[in-house]
């Protein structure tokens, strides 16, 4: 029955022995426990956010629907619900209606592929503990988080306002330029993971603390990876296709209703993801010590413990610091990120070669950057010599010259 | 390795081909651009699938993050930019020589591409570098094609896009460069000093949906 293309396909042990009935059913399972999690553990990172930030805050937060304000999401959920879902006039109706998807179902599918626990045998079938384990794994996620931008982009756009579109082009901008060091810094872990797949990547990591890829290959490429996936998501303080202060709200406002609830559980739901894709790559996903009893449960403790870290972490970051002004996104993703991707890359591909290649080619980047720092340096100096001459020459232009060298300094 | 053409391989096949096909047709029918777009993302992730049907996993993800994640997302920022006109009627002057021109180009384009399709001479031999040792084996492949035998090619074409990307950004430059004071056009949200929220959101506004909704 099922193809032999596509049993090769699939590396998933589950299909070694053919796709019979019992494979179904644990597919079936997988898929709704995975489903049930993730709806639940948005509602909790809904709560979870709100608490920290009031507590980073001296405040005390949702605290009156049950236990500590615990159930705090679903009643507001409920009233998004039953609010009216408003649909302005001039939006242009059907991409209106499309967008929320565009968020939401991306930030569910990345989930797929992220191994939540170790490999369990249930009557006599392999199975690993994630719902998907394609042989391009990692590359799934990065397809869908770069699809996750028509969600933002055409919400702006359709609503038919002036701000939302605003969000929406700043949202394509900076995805668009995230994205590439996000790809750069995940090609630095498949390069020592020798696999695509998030289990390979996840085994490949396995044993010992020393062995994660935040250890192994610098710090370096987590930090690119993590300051990079806020970006993507349009978290703060990379947030400016919402920027409430400047655009009323960003691409979303002029949702309302259950569509702007989908936002709303795309952003969160992207937090939670992101943070475990972090883990996989970086943090060994359900790597751990575990103890005899119940031998499946550790690594899947594990992995939702380094997960919550992130979570926290993502909040911390938020409470902490101030948004980005746009011409900063762009210098950071640019100019920092960017080439610090590109060199640790050629580094840690030295460094797999040969330790000599290594070493040569950290000579060659900072001889390179050196060159490159001492370049920019000198055409800074002629266009705002340049600028300035323009300023002397006519007096009218004295306005602009100073703005463009305040951009260059920017 | 054969791939037998079993019932799910031709029910996901005629799956992705009419997604493909609707969304081909869509990109050439729908009259608002960004719809179009929108059709071509459609067509690309048709054909993403029927990719993984044919055991080209990588080449599938990689037609989505780079077409569907990067190229149309530019197209879209390009439309939302510089607004396009909603509707534009390319033969709004009925019945010309433009129309019969296109008309007969297409034949010959639909001729060519059913009478040459099945020569080898035009496709090149149907199967360059062998089976595929599983999905696995894909990235390797095509990594060792790509950095052995098809070096020259891969290699010039990167040059070629760089040059591409550096002739573009002399063209956008050139007011600066020639001594003028920077009258860059500037990006209406890109820039801190003239951007959101100042008369420069203006001309971005054009490109989003005017008073006239799509089912008028």
């Amino acid at each position: 029955m099922i193809p032999a293309s596509f049993a090769a396909a699939i590396s998933d042990p589950l299909f070694a022995k053919g796709f019979g009935l019992a494979v179904l059913i644990t597919i079936l399972v997988k898929v709704v426990v995975a489903f049930a999690v993730l709806m639940v553990s948005v509602m909790l990172m809904i709560w979870f956010e709100r608490k920290v930030i009031s507590d980073m805050q001296n405040r005390i937060g949702p605290n009156r629907a049950g236990p500590f304000g615990l159930l705090q999401t679903l009643a507001d959920g409920t009233k998004l619900f039953f609010k009216e879902d408003l649909l302005p006039e001039r939006a242009d109706r059907l991409v209106f209606r499309l967008a929320p998807y565009f968020s939401v179902v991306p930030a569910f599918l990345i989930f797929t592929v992220v191994p939540v626990g170790g490999v369990v045998t249930i009557a006599g079938h392999v199975v690993e503990l994630q719902v998907a384990d394609p042989p391009i794994g990692i590359l799934v996620v990065l397809a869908l988080s770069s699809l996750a931008v028509y969600g933002t982009m055409l919400a702006g756009w359709s609503s038919g306002s002036k701000y939302p579109l605003l969000g929406s082009v700043r949202a394509s901008a900076q995805m668009i330029s995230y994205e590439a060091v996000l790809g750069l810094t995940v090609v630095v872990v498949v390069l020592e993971a020798h696999g695509l797949s998030t289990r390979a990547i996840v085994d490949s990591q396995a044993s010992a603390f020393w062995h994660w890829n935040v250890i192994r290959l610098g710090v370096i490429p987590f930090v690119l990876f993590f300051i990079a996936s806020t970006a993507e998501l349009n978290r703060p303080p990379f947030d400016l296709s919402e920027g409430e202060s400047e655009l009323g709200g960003g691409y979303h406002t002029e949702y309302s209703s259950i569509r702007f609830a989908l936002f709303f559980l795309a952003e969160f739901m992207n937090t939670v993801t992101m943070s475990a894709v972090v883990v996989t790559l970086f943090f060994g996903g359900p790597d751990g010590p575990g103890f005899p009893v119940v031998r499946w449960l550790w690594p899947i403790l594990w992995f939702a413990g380094k997960t919550v870290v992130f979570c926290y972490i993502q909040v911390w970051i938020r409470a902490a610091l101030p948004r980005l002004r746009y011409d900063q996104l762009m210098d950071l993703g640019w100019k920092r990120l960017m080439p610090l991707a590109l060199a640790w890359l050629l580094i840690v591909a030295g460094f797999v070669w040969s330790l000599a290649w290594g070493f040569a080619i950290i000579g060659g980047c900072i001889v390179g950057g050196l060159l490159l720092a001492q370049s920019m340096k000198v055409a800074r100096l002629r266009r705002d010599e340049l600028s300035l001459a323009g300023a002397r020459g006519d007096g009218g232009d004295v306005a602009p010259a100073l703005g463009s060298a305040e951009k260059v300094g920017g | 390795m054969l791939a037998v053409a079993t019932l799910p391989d031709a029910i996901t096949f005629a799956i992705a081909a009419v997604i493909a096909v609707v969304g081909a047709l869509g990109v050439v029918l729908s009259r608002n651009p960004v719809h179009a777009a929108l059709m071509l993302v459609m067509t690309l992730f048709g054909v993403a699938v029927l990719f993984v049907e044919e055991n080209a996993q990588f080449l599938a993800a990689v037609q989505v993050i780079v077409y569907t994640g990067a190229i149309i997302v530019l197209f879209l920022f390009v439309i939302m930019l510089i607004g396009v006109d909603r509707e534009e009627r390319v033969f709004a002057d009925g019945f010309n020589a433009r129309r019969v021109l296109t008309f007969f180009l297409g034949l010959a384009m639909l001729a060519e591409v059913l009478l040459l399709g099945h020569q080898r001479w035009v496709t090149g031999a149907h199967s360059v570098t062998g089976t595929l040792h599983g999905a696995a084996a894909n990235v390797s492949d095509l990594g060792h094609a790509i950095f052995t035998t098809y070096l020259l090619p891969f290699e010039v074409t990167s040059a070629l896009l760089v040059v591409a990307v550096i002739g573009a950004v002399v063209l956008a430059r050139r007011h600066a460069i020639g001594g003028e004071t920077a009258e860059r056009p500037a990006l209406a949200a890109g820039e801190p000093g003239s951007g959101a929220g100042t008369d420069d959101a203006s001309p971005l506004f054009e490109g989003a949906p005017s008073g006239s909704g799509v089912d008028q």
